[in-house]
């Protein structure tokens, strides 16, 4: 549709009342192409990290210590999944299809949470994603409970609520270990040496080096910045490792008086990016995983659409 | 042991609901699409938990103190009584849907008589168990005929899983001597009925997925009295590994 320069200029304007009014904006409303694609990108690399997310995990279903804990496993990565579907089903909302963005995550276009690209290696480590790495999930999605975008902002509601039990069955395995042997102690915090500043780094860069957070900002998509999320978290846990008698990996950590916030050390943004880039230790075998599953799953889906087709001549005939 | 028969009947039941568990659980994340990596999780989730129940009732029968796990980790490869079928390889997923499928048409009417039970325990799993059993048969009864009667891979794919896993569906019906006493107290049902049932499902069902039951019939067995394909060592291998590796911890 071509428009006069002044119509789009009164759309913006009128939009923007909108959000400032947190009046939740609707699939069928005007939005500035930019917002429109800001939150496609948005929600469908959440929407992939929720998926790439499943393999860490998924690859301890097996290996569980016990029946209990492989069933609470298998029902948190099936959450996920579900996230995954919500989310994918947002991003449809706004006009996106859901294979086409998948196959932008296999060719690399589309970024997921880097997080995803370290290794689980030992049981605490199932824990500690839990504990540490839903618990900076948390975080970034209570806020975008009040994302201006209404299915964005209503279905983050239901996954915040699910994530939270997530963080809590983390934290109660790792308590689990940490009141355990010296070796089940040490395993824990092998995990949290490994996952602290990866956990970190998931609020994404410092504000000054964030160029959409400003828009996303006045858009109210974000609602919070970077840095100051990731004050909060850090602030939030520090306490949760006292109570588990866990080192946090950071020799400047300590409590500020002034500020009323933890002090820690700088982020290695160089590790940050070059996992970015696609040179963390699982990038790989993460987005090969997940090419393989769509591969292989072809033919599935084939066959699925050729019977419902089928069906469906036979129910005109 | 006072009640060896019951104790051994509970335990391939424990022991199928377990190993299938196990096996759908390697799915997760490799789904054909999200909402079959949901539906996979869930059922494995099902059956652990189906087999947490079972077997704890094991370790009732039994009188020593075990549990649940004790029995899942602990016990050596000829100690497990899954059937054959459940412990194969998940294969694509037409092998996958089809072990599910021939198991659930055996499932189903299985805790459909135990529901009957005159020992209350199982009774009471049955009943749970049922609920979800109903499910699962929907869900890969609803599979086998899209994939029978959908594209002429799937149709294929589907064909040689049938091929390949029907000579394991005879020893899902094995009966003890001790079994007679079972159904003789009216604590477990006859097999011969619950094959009867599983016949009428498995070839309405693939009648309609126009699949063709094998000509050549021959049947293995032996997971039932403890002998193993070479599949199950390694499938323990990863269930045992960290009770294995790290003996006695709680986690």
């Amino acid at each position: 549709m071509n428009m006069k320069p002044m119509d789009l200029q009164e759309l913006e304007k009128r939009f923007q009342e909108k959000i400032d009014k947190e009046i939740k904006i609707e699939p069928n409303d005007w939005m500035p192409d930019e917002y429109r694609k800001t939150l496609i990108r948005q929600i469908s690399q959440h929407a992939h990290s929720e998926i790439v997310g499943m393999l860490p995990e998924g690859n301890w279903i097996t290996r569980a210590p016990n029946l209990r804990r492989k069933a609470v496993l298998l029902a948190k990565v099936q959450d996920e999944a579900g996230h995954g579907l919500y989310l994918y089903s947002s991003v449809e909302t706004l006009g996106a299809d859901r294979e086409a963005t998948i196959d932008d995550l296999h060719s690399g276009k589309a970024k997921y949470s880097s997080i995803f690209n370290y290794p689980a290696v030992t049981w605490a480590d199932i824990g500690t994603i839990g504990w540490l790495v839903d618990g900076a999930a948390i975080m970034n999605q209570v806020a975008l409970c009040r994302c201006s975008y209404g299915p964005y902002a209503r279905g983050m509601v239901k996954i915040c609520k699910e994530e939270s039990f997530h963080q809590r069955q983390g934290f109660e395995s790792l308590v689990t270990l940490c009141n355990g042997t010296p070796t089940q102690k040490a395993m824990a915090q092998d995990a949290m040496n490994r996952f602290w500043w990866p956990s970190l780094m998931m609020f994404g860069p410092s504000d000054d080096e964030s160029p959409n957070s400003a828009q996303s900002m006045k858009w109210k998509i974000k609602r919070f910045s970077n840095d100051e999320l990731r004050q909060s978290f850090v602030d939030a846990t520090v306490p949760q490792a006292e109570i588990l008698g866990l080192t946090i990996p950071d020799p400047n950590l300590k409590w500020n008086e002034e500020t009323g916030h933890y002090d820690f050390s700088p982020i290695n943004w160089d590790e940050f990016w070059q996992v970015v880039k696609g040179n963390g230790p699982c990038n790989k075998e993460r987005i090969e995983a997940r090419t393989k599953a769509k591969e292989e799953g072809m033919w599935v889906r084939e066959a699925a659409m050729a019977y419902a087709e089928k069906r469906a001549l036979k129910k005109t005939a | 042991m006072k009640n060896e028969a019951l104790y051994n009947y509970v335990l391939r039941l424990g022991d199928d609901s377990l190993i299938l568990g196990q096996r759908l659980g390697e799915w997760c994340g490799h789904g054909p699409i999200l909402e079959e990596d949901i539906a996979m999780t869930n059922i494995s989730l099902d059956l652990i938990g189906q087999a947490m129940s079972l077997l704890d009732y094991v370790g009732e029968i039994e009188g020593q103190g075990k549990d649940h796990d004790a029995l899942a980790f602990l016990r050596f490869e000829n100690e497990y009584r899954n059937a054959l079928l459940l412990e194969q390889p998940n294969g694509d997923f037409a092998n996958t849907m089809m072990r599910q499928f021939l198991f659930d048409a055996f499932r189903k009417p299985l805790y459909e008589k135990l529901l009957e039970s005159t020992d209350q325990q199982i009774a009471a799993i049955a009943e749970k168990s049922l609920k979800e059993t109903k499910y699962h048969l929907k869900h890969s009864s609803e599979w086998i005929i899209r994939l029978g009667d959908g594209t002429d891979e799937s149709h294929q794919r589907a064909q040689t899983a049938l091929d390949l896993l029907w000579r394991y569906t005879d020893e899902l019906f094995f009966e003890t001597a001790d079994d007679v006493s079972l159904v003789a107290s009216g604590i477990v049902p006859s097999m011969n009925e619950i094959k009867t049932q599983w016949s009428k499902t498995v070839q309405s069902v693939l009648e309609e997925a126009t699949l063709v039951i094998p000509t050549n019939n021959w049947q293995f067995e032996g997971g039932r009295r403890g002998i193993h394909s070479e599949h199950l060592g390694f499938l323990l291998a990863d269930l045992q590994y960290m009770q294995r590796a790290y003996p006695n911890m709680k986690w």
